[in-house]
C-alpha cells in the first residue's frame, strides 16, 4: 500500500457512555478512493466525521486513541484550519442561499480572499473540476437553490473544492440523487481522486465497487458499537473477503 | 344525531363565533374612532391636520405634525440602540449561550415584557431623566427624546430578541455545518451563513418592535417632556437632537382626551386614525415578511 494519508490508531469514540466505535486501526492511503461500508448504524459516518472533528459539535462526544492526518494528531491542529485541509461533501446537497458564485468563493473569502479576480479564478477552476462549470457559467448570479439537486451536490463538491483541501470526505453523496446526477458524481469522484485523498460512506454495494480503490467494511454486533472488520483493495473485498461477515455483507445476505 | 355529535357541532360554532367575535370588536374600533374624528377632518381639513405642526386648541389650531415627528423619532432612537442589544440577545441565545445559561437569560428578558408600562415611566423619570440632566447643553431638562428613546429600547428588546432567535433558529443545521465544513469559524459563520438566511425573520421582529414602539403611550408621556414642537439640536451639534422634547401621538391624546371636547376631541380621534394607520401599516408588512419566510423555508 502506497503512503498512508489519514490513519487511525485505536480510535474509539463516544456519546456519552455509549460506545459508538470501537478500537479503529487503518491506515488510508494518499490520492486514492477508500469506501466506507456496512449496515446502517455501524458507525461509519461517524468515523467519517472523525477526520474533520465535525464530531466536536455534538455534545458529549469523547474520544480515545489517535488520528493522524500526514502523520499529525489532528486534536493538535486548530479545527479550523483542519478543515479547510479536510473538505466534506454531506449526504443531502447543502447549499447556501447564495449566488453560485458566493457559494464557491465562500471558503476562500472567510480565508481572507478579497482580490476579485483571483476569486473568479477560483470559482471557474473549482466548477471546471466538479464539471458544473458548462451548465453554470452564464448564471453564475442564480441562487444555489435553483439548481437541481445533483447540481447542487456538484456545486457543494465545486464550494469544497475551492478551498484546496487535499482530502475530501464524502458522506453519501449521491444517497439523493437520480440515476443520472449518481452517474456524473461518480465519474466526478473517480476524476478527482488523481488530486485528492477521498474517503466516502455509501451503502450502495455497487457504487463502492465501482468508484473506490479500498474499501473498509464495517460491522456492528447487538451491542451497537461499530468496529472495523476489513479493509484491503477493494477487488478483494469484493471477490475473496477474508471474515465471513464481510462476504455474508456483500452477497447480500443480511443489512 | 348522538350527543357527541351534537356537542361537537355545538363547540364548532361556538369557536366560529369567538373568532366573528374579535373581528367585530377590532372593525367596530376601528369604525368607531373614525366615526368620531369625521367632524376634525371635515372641519379642519385634511391638510391642516397631517402637515400643519401648530397644536393650539384654544385657538382651533390642530395640526399634528409635531406630534407625528415626535412620534417618528423615538421610534427611530430606540431602534438604533435597542435593535442591536435585541441581535446580540438573540444570536447569543440561540448560537452561543449552552442550554443551562439560556434557561435563565431567556426568561430574564421575557420578564422584560411583563413589567408595567408605567414602571417604566417611573424608571425613566426617577433614573434617566437626572442622568440625561447632566447632560451640559443649554435648554436640557433631562426630558426628551434621548429618555424616552432608551425606555422604549428596553421595552421593545424581548419582542425583537425572541422574533429573532426563533429565525435563527429556524435556519437549516446543514447550513452551518456547510460553512464550517469549509473552515469557518463560528463568528463567520454566524455572520455570513446564518444571519442572512435569517434575514427576513429577523427583519420582521424588528418591525413588530417599531409597532410597539409606535403604541406606547404612558412610559412616553412620563419621559419625554410632551411639549408639542418639532424636535431639534439645542446647539450646533446636530446630536442634541435627542436631548429636545417632544410629544408622541399617543401621548397627545392621553394628556389630552379628559378635558377636549368639540372639535378638539375630534381632532384627537383624528390623531387615533393616525396612529391606528401606521401601526397597521407597520404590522401588516411584518406579516408579510414572515410569509415570504415560512415560503422559503419550505422551498428547502
Amino acid at each position: 500500500m502506497n503512503n498512508s494519508k489519514l490513519e487511525t490508531i485505536n480510535y474509539s469514540l463516544y456519546y456519552g457512555n455509549y460506545r459508538a466505535l470501537k478500537e479503529i486501526n487503518i491506515k488510508i492511503p494518499e490520492n486514492k478512493v477508500t469506501a466506507l461500508i456496512g449496515p446502517s448504524g455501524c458507525g461509519k459516518s461517524t468515523f467519517l466525521r472523525s477526520f474533520n472533528r465535525m464530531n466536536d459539535l455534538i455534545a458529549g462526544v469523547r474520544t480515545e486513541g489517535k488520528v493522524l492526518i500526514d502523520g499529525e494528531d489532528i486534536l493538535k491542529t486548530d479545527p479550523v484550519a483542519l478543515r479547510q485541509n479536510v473538505g466534506m461533501v454531506f449526504q443531502k446537497p447543502n447549499p447556501f442561499p447564495k449566488s453560485i458564485f458566493d457559494n464557491v468563493a465562500y471558503g476562500p473569502r472567510v480565508t481572507g480572499l478579497k482580490d476579485r479576480q483571483k476569486l473568479e479564478e477560483i470559482v471557474e477552476r473549482s466548477l471546471r473540476s466538479a464539471a458544473l462549470w458548462d451548465e453554470v457559467k452564464d448564471n453564475l448570479g442564480k441562487s444555489g437553490l435553483d439548481l437541481s439537486g445533483g447540481q447542487q451536490q456538484r456545486l457543494c463538491i465545486a464550494r469544497a473544492l475551492a478551498v484546496e483541501p487535499t482530502v475530501i470526505l464524502m458522506d453519501e453523496p449521491a444517497a439523493s440523487l437520480d440515476p443520472i446526477a449518481t452517474l456524473k458524481i461518480e465519474e466526478l469522484i473517480h476524476e478527482l481522486s488523481v488530486n485528492y485523498t477521498i474517503v466516502i460512506v455509501t451503502h450502495n454495494m455497487q457504487q463502492a465497487g465501482r468508484v473506490s480503490d479500498y474499501t473498509a467494511f464495517f460491522y456492528t454486533d447487538e451491542t451497537r458499537t461499530g468496529q472495523l472488520v476489513e479493509f484491503d483493495d477493494t477487488k478483494t473485498i469484493f471477490t475473496n473477503p477474508h471474515d465471513r461477515r464481510t462476504e455474508d455483507y456483500i452477497t447480500g445476505r443480511f443489512g | 344525531m348522538s350527543a357527541r355529535m351534537i356537542a361537537d357541532k355545538t363547540v364548532k360554532y361556538i369557536l366560529f363565533a369567538s373568532a366573528i367575535i374579535s373581528i367585530i370588536i377590532v372593525l367596530a374600533i376601528g369604525f368607531f374612532i373614525f366615526r368620531e374624528s369625521i367632524e376634525a377632518w371635515t372641519e379642519l381639513g385634511v391638510g391642516e391636520i397631517l402637515f400643519r405642526t401648530v397644536w393650539r386648541p384654544g385657538q382651533d389650531q390642530f395640526g399634528i405634525l409635531a406630534m407625528i415627528v415626535g412620534s417618528v423619532s423615538v421610534t427611530f432612537g430606540a431602534i438604533l440602540l435597542g435593535v442591536p442589544l435585541a441581535l446580540g440577545c438573540a444570536i447569543f441565545l440561540a448560537e452561543i449561550a449552552p442550554s443551562a445559561v439560556q434557561s435563565v437569560v431567556r426568561p430574564a428578558v421575557q420578564l422584560l415584557a411583563g413589567i408595567p408600562s408605567v414602571v417604566y415611566g417611573l424608571f425613566g423619570m426617577v433614573i434617566l431623566v437626572p442622568l440625561v440632566r447632566r447632560i451640559n447643553v443649554p435648554g436640557n431638562s433631562g426630558y426628551g427624546l434621548l429618555a424616552a428613546s432608551i425606555v422604549l429600547a428596553v421595552m421593545i428588546l424581548p419582542t425583537i430578541a425572541s422574533v429573532a432567535e426563533d429565525a435563527i433558529r429556524a435556519v437549516p443545521e446543514n447550513y452551518r455545518h456547510g460553512s464550517l465544513a469549509l473552515g469557518a469559524t463560528k463568528w463567520q459563520t454566524i455572520t455570513k451563513v446564518v444571519l442572512p438566511a435569517g434575514k427576513s425573520g429577523i427583519i420582521a421582529g424588528v418591525i413588530l418592535g417599531v409597532g410597539r414602539a409606535l403604541g406606547e403611550t404612558m412610559a412616553m408621556i412620563m419621559v419625554i417632556g410632551n411639549s408639542v414642537i418639532v424636535p431639534k439640536p439645542l446647539s450646533g451639534n446636530p446630536l442634541t437632537f435627542f436631548l429636545s422634547q417632544a410629544r408622541t401621538l399617543t401621548g397627545n391624546i392621553a394628556v389630552e382626551i379628559n378635558y377636549a371636547t368639540g372639535v378638539h376631541e375630534s381632532a384627537l380621534f383624528a390623531t387615533g386614525v393616525v396612529l391606528f394607520g401606521l401601526i397597521m401599516i407597520v404590522n401588516a408588512s411584518a406579516r408579510s415578511i414572515i410569509r415570504g419566510q415560512k415560503f422559503i423555508e419550505k422551498a428547502n
